[in-house]
């Protein structure tokens, strides 16, 4: 076991170090949308009928931030220390496949959780929203965070330069999350887009994430959880037989 | 510990064969290294020193054959079989976000070991590094970044040690330290592997040597067997013009480079009819040295014989 809190321990110091950059500036990004967004939009908008548009954006932006902190954490941990060289230090040590998984998806999914608490903080003074389920909102955060953490490790092993990890973080991971629903419900998209919207497994995170804070989502949390729960088992097995096989890692 | 009883070898390896699409960077290899030894892994670039390091290590994986270390299997069993090596690397690898203190701590902490401040002290201080032990590993030098990979190797305590080529780009007093120190491990039980290029630093240190060729071993002995066996000392001489050696001057296979030939001998009493022969045949020589075996000498004869 203290081989793997140790790995743990150096993921998150990692990121702790550079707060700055890690914590702070995706914050500091998210309270922008908020800002202008709000500012465009919050009078001429509702949401589920009554709600107020900046009420309705907070969640996703939180959400959006954790699925994005969680993804570059793991990914760039992965892909600097391949590009430097001292991966060795994490492959030389008796640590299992399944330990080097769970450190770093648990590294992904705390900073994850600080920038998304970051996020909600700061958006306390544009909107003060109360949660009324927590346990939806916890249960969301957590796989939200370890679906990315996951493909953050899958990308970060699969890229050899920087470039190809910018192109999965790029024309992957940032489409499925502003297509999510983080702006807008799905509701208000033509039926064709609607449908489209229900194969991107990140507008079932935001959804199910946003019914804890409103009680009110365009599905219902319990598909949310199911697909959600199911991504995160699916891409799981896909990594973790990466990491048993060494892929890219133990040539 | 049955573990470390001294009747297993530190290192095993059965029938190692690596294999890189059509590259064979490993075409077969056995080799066991004794408990205590100063061992000694030679051979030039592609030779698939790094290769069988890296299969030792775990950081590649065989395409046959098994390597075991203390008698555990690198990949069965490769807990036990990490826990029992450390390795320096080659490439002079850092991690930028943590000091030379925390680097070792966190080390430390992946072989399951904490509380470790004493023993870090202490290979701080016999590395010289106890000023640099809060400085950020970017703050180092090259020669400091070394050192650091060194008590990282050695932070669990394993009872073998392997060094890929340690001393590239080393200065030669800190190379001497190194030494020194590593030594001193080996005199306390621990044992070494290296790899170099400085061969005569692999004379003076090491007690055995293999000698790796195009992925497979072609010699292995004590180095003082390799220097007395594989080469006796040389009569060199140099022409400055164009000669031609007679058939009984070429029945001694000399080397031949240039102008230069190089007639083998065993006794000193072979130089002084040698010599005459030569002048007799082709004139007093330019330039004439004799030659005492060196491992660079045995290395470079090895690599030319097929």
């Amino acid at each position: 076991m203290t081989a793997f809190r140790t790995l743990l321990y150096k993921e998150m110091l990692r990121f702790w170090k550079v707060a700055f950059q890690t914590v702070a500036a995706p914050v500091l990004t998210a309270i922008l949308y908020l800002a202008i967004f709000s500012h465009v939009l919050s009078d001429k908008v509702t949401v589920y009928g009554a709600l107020n548009y900046t009420h309705f954006l907070v969640p996703g932006l939180v959400m959006m931030s954790v699925l994005q902190n969680a993804f570059s954490n793991s990914s760039s941990s992965l892909i600097q220390s391949k590009i430097t060289g001292n991966i060795i230090f994490v492959l030389l040590p008796p640590l299992s496949y399944r330990e080097f998984f769970g450190a770093y998806v648990l590294a992904s999914v705390a900073r994850g959780v600080v920038v998304g608490i970051g996020v909600w903080l700061a958006s306390l003074p544009f909107a003060s929203i109360g949660m009324v389920h927590p346990v939806w909102v916890l249960a969301f955060v957590l796989m939200g965070g370890a679906i990315l953490g996951t493909l953050g490790i899958i990308a970060g092993i699969w890229a050899d330069k920087f470039d190809q990890l910018a192109a999965f973080q790029n024309f992957i991971i940032m489409p499925l999350t502003m297509l999510s629903g983080v702006f807008y419900s799905i509701h208000s998209l033509p039926a064709f887009w609607q449908t489209v919207s229900h194969f991107n497994p990140f507008f079932f995170m935001i959804d199910g994430f946003r019914f804890g804070f409103f009680g009110v989502s365009d599905v219902s949390p319990w598909l949310s959880l199911l697909v959600v729960g199911g991504s995160f088992i699916f891409l799981s097995l896909i990594c973790l037989e990466m990491l048993r096989r060494g892929y890219k890692l133990r040539g | 510990m049955s573990s470390t009883a001294t009747d297993i070898p530190a290192i095993r390896v059965r029938g190692a064969q690596k294999s890189y699409g059509s590259l064979q960077a490993l075409a077969g290899v056995d080799l066991d290294i004794r408990q205590g030894e100063f061992f000694g892994l030679l051979g030039p670039n592609g030779a698939g020193k790094t290769t069988l390091i890296s299969a030792l290590a775990g950081l590649t994986r065989l395409t046959a054959g098994r390597i075991s270390v203390m008698g555990h299997d690198v990949v069965n069993g490769y807990r036990d079989a990490r826990r029992m090596l450390g390795v320096v690397p080659q490439e002079l690898v850092f991690d930028p976000f943590f000091t030379v203190r925390e680097m070792l701590r966190i080390q430390s902490g992946y072989f399951g070991l904490r509380n470790q401040d004493d023993w870090i002290d202490e290979l701080l201080a016999n590395l010289d590094l106890t000023s640099k032990a809060t400085a950020n590993m970017r703050a180092l030098s090259g020669g400091m970044k070394r050192r650091v990979l060194v008590a990282q190797a050695l932070v669990h305590k394993p009872p073998v040690i392997v060094l890929d080529e340690p001393t590239a780009g080393v200065d030669v007093e800190l190379r001497q330290g190194l030494w020194a120190f590593i030594r001193k491990l080996n005199a306390a039980g621990h044992t070494i592997v290296l790899t170099t290029h400085y061969l005569e630093e692999a004379e003076t240190l090491c007690n055995r040597i293999a000698m790796l060729k195009a992925g497979r071993v072609i010699e292995l002995d004590t180095t003082a067997n390799l220097l007395s066996r594989l080469r006796s000392h040389a009569l060199r001489v140099s022409y400055a013009g164009p000669v031609e050696l007679p058939a009984a001057l070429l029945a001694r296979k000399p080397l031949m480079e240039g102008g230069r030939y190089s007639f083998a001998f065993d006794d000193y009493a072979e130089v002084e009819p040698l010599l005459a022969a030569l002048r007799e045949a082709c004139g007093v020589p330019s330039e004439i040295e004799v030659v005492k075996p060196d491992l660079e000498q045995v290395f470079v004869d090895l690599l030319k014989r097929d």
